[in-house]
């Protein structure tokens, strides 16, 4: 599996080599090692714990206590519910508005085109403030709703520019072969577009449910009831509890008592969806990403 | 064989009719979301009143943003801001293109997709958790002064520290997004012409004439637009990272714009004030993204508006 090394390249040197493997193993360690404490952390005894000054990096006598403890029908249970279902459902209807908006707009010649891609790409200058988007959510009445997680971020700009940027690339004779066999736009879409945007559709999903999954500033601001929070926003009260940061409007008792395994769980908690479906978007990354984002 | 030319004005119709209804849900979603907001910034300039609403609350001009031109607070969080700005700028900006390079340099393609892998996976890594990791590692019980502990030295203060906390800052980003960072910069360097390597070496260059001469002019322009481009944001630090520490550090040290907005607004229910100091970082905001495009235009790039 290696590359061949063109012929004009004159062979590495020893030396560079050798710096080049041990800047590549401490960029890996840098990246993991933190991981691998807080995994270890939340599977050791809490005993093993205290004695070492609040971290371990491998477990001696693991256990899953701090799991076991933690899914037990408290907060973080219902937490982590509350997470899958809004990143589920948020996923769903932002793919699904983004991909029929830029189907729409990605349509040559369609009646209002222009106008409405300069609304929207005015938004990209002059994202809404912090305050006028609460103000909002209030008047909409979607103040302590789950909704109110998904509403004010339904549509992605970015996401919306990547994805008809690349709608735009597919060949047009596709879809003139099409409209003349009689097929209507939602044919076409379904038959045609979705089908070759496979990749592009998968990174925009991805991002649709990594944003969704790690919100909690939108919780904080917009659910005053803690038993709704999601699983990120009952992590920061750990955060909070686990370091030296004092924030009295987050002074959820029970959990400030909570031992550093048990915190370290949560945060594994937290971060396994994540590192779950990571693989199997992987490969579309580049070419998502690439897709639309800069034109050279 | 054809029975309707596809550009009838009937045909057309029949078209975008549905094309229209694919529209709607985004639509709606822009104009009460994006643009409500837009016009619900007018809070700026009202005695904003939650009880009395939009409406009935007092109109009072300017009032709001003379305050804040006077208010130190607010001239603090605007230089907290763009340092920490600049601070990226100099010491994160440069490193996935770093990164990218000994990624592009390694032969070897199964050990480079698997650093790839690596490196890309802190950028999905929420701030919360990351900020979590950080404390692990670098906290007063975490794993650096557990060492320096165990090996008889001084511990570190670090987290919690105002004089760490916009270094700490940085390097939080850059732990988290350099990685990432290297995908466009990786695309660019593939896309070096192959034979400029091969004649320079034939001419007798070696490696760093070769990086200079080759490398860097070949990738000048993706390195300049994303300069350009992200001086154009130069009011936008991140928001959710800073709110999650700023406390740890007193607003002093650690409060920036974003934060101003939300403590004074959210916090202190001053809507008005708040939103005036949120419309006066928007209307900067848009006029700097608006001339770095126009600027990266004029270096022959295509900016984000085309």
């Amino acid at each position: 599996m290696t590359a061949v090394r063109p012929k004009w390249q004159e062979p590495p040197r020893p030396v560079t080599s050798f710096a080049k493997a041990v800047t590549v193993v401490v960029v890996l360690a840098l990246v993991t090692v933190p991981f691998l404490v807080v995994v270890s952390t939340s599977l050791a005894d809490p005993r093993d714990v205290v004695a070492n000054g609040g971290w371990v990096i491998w477990p001696e006598r693991p256990s899953l206590a701090a799991y076991r403890e933690i899914l037990n029908g408290g907060i973080v249970g219902r937490a982590t519910l509350v997470s899958l279902a809004v990143t589920i459902v948020g996923t769903a209807l932002s793919l699904t508005c983004t991909v029929l908006l830029a189907y729409a707009l990605s349509r040559p010649g369609v009646y209002g085109g222009k106008p409405l891609m300069l609304l929207v790409l005015f938004t990209f200058l002059f994202p809404p403030g912090i305050i006028p988007a609460y103000l909002v959510v209030k008047e909409t009445g979607l103040l302590n709703a789950y909704a109110a997680l998904i509403a004010p971020v339904l549509v992605n700009t970015f996401n919306l520019v990547v994805m008809r940027g690349f709608f735009q690339s597919l060949p047009s004779e596709l879809y003139e072969a099409a409209r003349l066999d009689g097929a209507s736009e939602w044919k076409m879409l379904w038959r045609i577009t979705i089908p070759l945007s496979r990749a592009v559709l998968a990174v925009i999903g991805l991002f649709y449910a990594v944003s969704y999954w790690n919100s909690w500033f939108h919780a904080l601001l917009y659910l005053d009831d803690p038993a709704k929070w999601p699983l990120q926003l009952v992590l920061r009260t750990y955060v909070l509890a686990g370091g030296q940061l004092a924030d009295p409007s987050a002074g959820e008792a029970g959990l400030m008592s909570a031992p550093q395994t048990v915190q370290m769980a949560v945060v594994v908690l937290a971060t396994i969806p994540i590192v779950l479906v990571y693989p199997f978007l992987q490969r579309f990354f580049v070419r998502g990403v690439l897709a639309g984002a800069i034109k050279t | 064989m054809v029975k309707e030319v596809p550009s009838t004005k009937a045909r057309r119709w029949r078209r975008d009719r549905i094309l229209l209804a694919f529209v709607l849900p985004g639509l709606l979603y822009y104009l009460v979301f994006q643009y409500g907001a837009m016009f619900g910034s007018s809070l700026a300039f009202l005695d904003y009143v939650p009880f009395l609403g939009l409406k009935d609350s007092r109109w009072v001009g300017l009032d709001n943003f003379e305050r804040l031109l006077g208010d130190a607070d607010f001239w603090r969080a605007t230089l907290n801001t763009v340092e920490i700005s600049l601070l990226q700028l100099v010491f994160f900006f440069p490193a996935p293109l770093a990164l990218a390079m000994l990624l592009h340099s390694i032969m070897h393609v199964r050990i480079k997709r698997f650093v790839q892998s690596v490196v890309y996976l802190p950028h999905f890594i929420s701030w919360v958790i990351v900020v979590a990791l950080f404390h692990q590692m670098l906290g007063a019980t975490g794993v650096l002064n557990g060492l320096l502990a165990d090996g008889g030295l001084h511990t570190v203060q670090i987290l919690g520290n105002p004089d760490a906390f916009k270094p700490m800052l940085v390097a939080q980003v850059i732990w988290k997004d350099t990685g990432w960072g290297t995908i466009i910069f990786l695309a660019a360097l593939m896309q070096v012409d192959e034979q400029l390597y091969e004649a320079s070496a034939i001419d007798g260059a070696g490696p760093w004439r070769r990086f200079w001469h080759v490398t860097l002019p070949g990738i000048r322009t993706v390195v300049v637009l994303l300069l350009v481009l992200r001086l154009g944001e130069i009011l936008s630090v991140g928001f959710e990272q800073i709110l999650l520490q700023r406390d740890s550090v007193g607003a002093k040290a650690g409060e920036i714009i974003d934060t101003f907005v939300y403590y004074r607004g959210v916090q202190a229910g001053d809507f008005g004030y708040a939103a005036a100091a949120g419309l006066f970082k928007g209307v900067v905001g848009a006029i700097l993204v608006y001339a770095a495009n126009k600027i990266s235009h004029r270096l022959g790039e295509s900016g984000v508006y085309q």
